[in-house]
């Protein structure tokens, strides 16, 4: 594989963990949105450039769903949500953005550290691939520990899914890739039709999930 | 001629997803319940012949001698709770709990739930096998919020955030185990077939495994209810309908540990590999310990049965990790028991909470006397899930006690504090539930009694007398998981 395609890859991997900081800092909820829309774009675009140069024409398919599905609907729809339900629009943290921000260098380090020494008979590509989708998805984890709020762990979430994405096209010649994407965009939207049709803002006035816990039946 | 093996196996797919389409379209209630029955009993029909016709493996479908206990066990169970689903669903919508839409819903669901588990049991594709894990998840994410009570609502959440987060893990892991299979048997179908893992699983990069477990046992594990990864378990068995309790006890965490179980076997078929036993052993006996000292601080009647289920699925997990033929033998036992055991139970807890109007267990009293079949198929239910003798429960936890005892006493003497504990809540709560002066309302039950005999009957049968022929195969089996 010549050098240029591997840079690309590269170059798509790492602007993925880059935009999952992004996410990580974003405290406004329309921001984050678009930010994620961003995520998805890149993601489609690694998904899309791996089609290219392992010759694997059916993962144009996940690229095309990660792209219309990811970067265009859902956005979309969670915006009309957040208009349609008014949802306050800044986020509340736990704990500072410094110190989520210091957790996610930490795990960066920490994924590179495990995935690049046991991996070292798969190709270059596979290699820096899984150590970054593996950031990706401790990132999207990190994520939805420190947000308090419904709409920014289902984004959360959704930065997992574009992670494990990265991992499986990375997996050269991995079958199923489709499938396995087409499952979870039908997962994802399930969350997101779930936001509205459980009507979380009718029942509980918030979708702040701390408050959801004052719901819980008996539980000490 | 049609070859009848692959028949069979379209049969235990197909029947479920068939009649989940038609259960969705049939307006009438009355008749939808027996409907689902009537799938159920065909789709066990259908997996108990697999017993004399058994297929040939395909790339993405196998039956093999480990599954086939599950699958027996899952088709069977999905069978009685459908039974005690048509009268437990019938008095639902009597007393307008339930619309006629939500109706159709339900049991559209609980069959592509029964379709999904059954994919999962049967799949011989690790990414397949994935995908069916997600959709019973789903589908049981639904279940949970039907009612639409804040508190089923929370619970439905809370139950879809942390099932994903798992479901995503879990998928890691497989990614993780293609990759180090494609290494050595070559790209393609083949590097995600069990069959052709497991043969080849001695050649695959060791520490791509180790990984690629962590991850698949925190993922599974997660279904599995394991303790730290347990939060949604409770709450989802409390709020949704009780059929549904019955189904995620007695049935979906067993698949969610087969997944786990599979790996376990390829791991332990790889020398170089990290051994995969004394993780299940610490997350079992931790979830045993916690799950004990929970069981105390209960007031819901169906929250402690599934305080209940993590203490049972933990024993489970521990006597796999323990490995060696002895304590497979009890744990494969112990699993089949415990489904058998915990569905009676939510099947008699069901129609309490129906006829009391209540799961708090305050205002539960006196049942053997205010109805003497449900109280004292309570009390049978409960005097087995805690193991006492002769139920066929009694008789596991003596087996994976004693054959710890030989290697690990330590492990043992621990295990045995979370047993007593247990015994001690629940034996406490039973005693408030079902005996003394009845209290509260007393309307008569038009319940279904005959699933909670039978399952109540087949433990008891099974702890006095288990047949040669089944103990042989147990054992078979056993030899199998390593």
């Amino acid at each position: 594989m010549d050098h240029l395609s591997l840079d690309v890859a590269h170059m798509f991997a790492g602007g993925l963990v880059l935009v999952s900081f992004m996410l990580l800092y974003q405290d406004r909820m329309f921001g984050l949105l678009n930010i994620f829309a961003l995520h998805a774009v890149v993601v489609s675009l690694s998904v899309a450039w791996q089609a290219y140069i392992q010759f694997a024409p059916h993962l144009y398919i996940t690229a095309a769903i990660a792209l219309v599905v990811k970067a265009i609907i859902i956005p979309v729809a969670l915006h009309r949500i957040i208009v349609r339900l008014g949802i306050h629009r800044t986020i509340e943290t736990v704990g500072g953005i410094g110190l989520t921000m210091l957790a996610g260098i930490g795990l960066v380090a920490l994924s590179i550290m495990v995935m690049l020494p046991i991996t070292a008979e798969a190709g270059t590509l596979t290699r820096e691939d899984l150590a970054f989708s593996l950031a990706v998805i401790l990132l999207g984890l990190l994520m939805m520990i420190s947000r308090r709020n419904a709409i920014s762990q289902i984004i959360g979430f959704m930065s997992i899914e574009n992670g494990l994405i990265l991992a499986a096209t990375a997996a050269k010649g991995m079958p199923l890739v489709v499938e396995i994407s087409v499952a979870f965009s039908i997962l994802v939207a399930l969350t997101v039709i779930g936001i509205f049709l459980f009507r979380i803002r009718e029942r509980f006035d918030t979708v702040d999930v701390y408050e959801l816990e004052r719901f819980r039946g008996g539980h000490p | 001629m049609i070859e009848t093996g692959p028949l069979l196996v379209m049969a235990i797919l197909f029947v479920p997803l068939g009649s989940a389409a038609l259960l969705a379209l049939f307006p009438d209630g009355r008749l939808t319940g027996q409907l689902n029955t009537l799938a159920s009993f065909f789709t066990l029909l259908a997996s108990a012949s697999l017993f004399r016709i058994r297929p040939d493996p395909s790339q993405f479908l196998i039956v093999d001698d480990v599954n086939i206990v599950f699958i027996v066990l899952n088709t069977f169970v999905a069978f009685t709770t459908s039974v005690f689903s048509a009268s437990y669903i019938a008095h639902e919508v009597e007393t307008g709990r339930l619309t006629p839409t939500y109706l159709r819903f339900y049991h559209a669901m609980y069959q592509t739930l029964m379709f999904a588990m059954n994919l999962a049991l049967l799949a011989n594709n690790v990414g397949l096998m994935w995908v069916a894990v997600e959709l019973a998840t789903l589908t049981t994410v639904l279940m949970v919020g039907l009612y639409r009570t804040p508190a089923a609502l929370e619970a439905a959440w809370k139950y879809f955030i942390l099932g994903s987060v798992g479901i995503a893990l879990a998928l890691f892991g497989t990614i993780m185990v293609y990759l180090a299979a494609s290494a050595v048997v070559g790209e393609g179908l083949n590097a995600m077939a069990w069959n052709v893992l497991v043969r080849h699983a001695d050649a695959f990069d060791p520490h791509l495994l180790n990984l690629a477990f962590v991850f698949l046992l925190l993922g599974y594990g997660t279904k599995v209810g394991l303790v730290p990864l347990h939060a949604w378990l409770p709450d989802a068995h409390a709020e949704g309908p009780t059929p549904i309790s019955a189904v995620l006890s007695g049935l979906l965490l067993n698949v969610a540990l087969f997944a786990v179980l599979r790996f376990k076997m390829v791991m332990s078929a790889n020398s170089g590999a990290l051994a995969p036993g004394p993780l299940m052993v610490t997350l079992g006996l931790l979830s045993v310990l916690y799950a004990a000292f929970m069981l105390y601080r209960c007031h819901d009647i169906k929250r402690m049965f599934a305080y209940s289920s993590i203490e049972h699925m933990g024993i489970i997990t521990f006597a796999f990790g323990m490995g060696g033929a002895l304590a497979n033998f009890a744990g494969l036992l112990h699993m089949t028991y415990h489904s058998l055991t915990k569905s009676a139970i939510f099947f008699s807890v069901g129609h309490i909470a129906q006829v009391k109007g209540t799961q708090n267990m305050a205002e539960i009293r006196g049942l053997t006397v205010s109805h003497p079949l449900l109280g004292w198929g309570l009390v049978l239910g409960a005097m087995a899930i805690v193991g006492l003798p002769p139920m066929g429960i009694f008789m596991t936890e003596f087996l994976i006690i004693t054959s710890t005892f030989a290697r690990q006493p330590v492990l043992a003497v621990a295990l045995v504090i979370g047993l007593l504990v247990a015994l001690g809540a629940l034996l406490l709560r039973l005693n408030g539930l079902a005996f003394g002066a009845p209290h509260g309302k007393e309307a008569p039950s038009q319940a279904s009694f005959v699933p909670m005999f039978a399952h109540l009957t087949l433990v008891l049968a099974a702890g006095i007398y288990l047949p040669p022929a089944l103990v042989n195969w147990f054992q078979h089996v056993a030899r199998l998981l390593g």
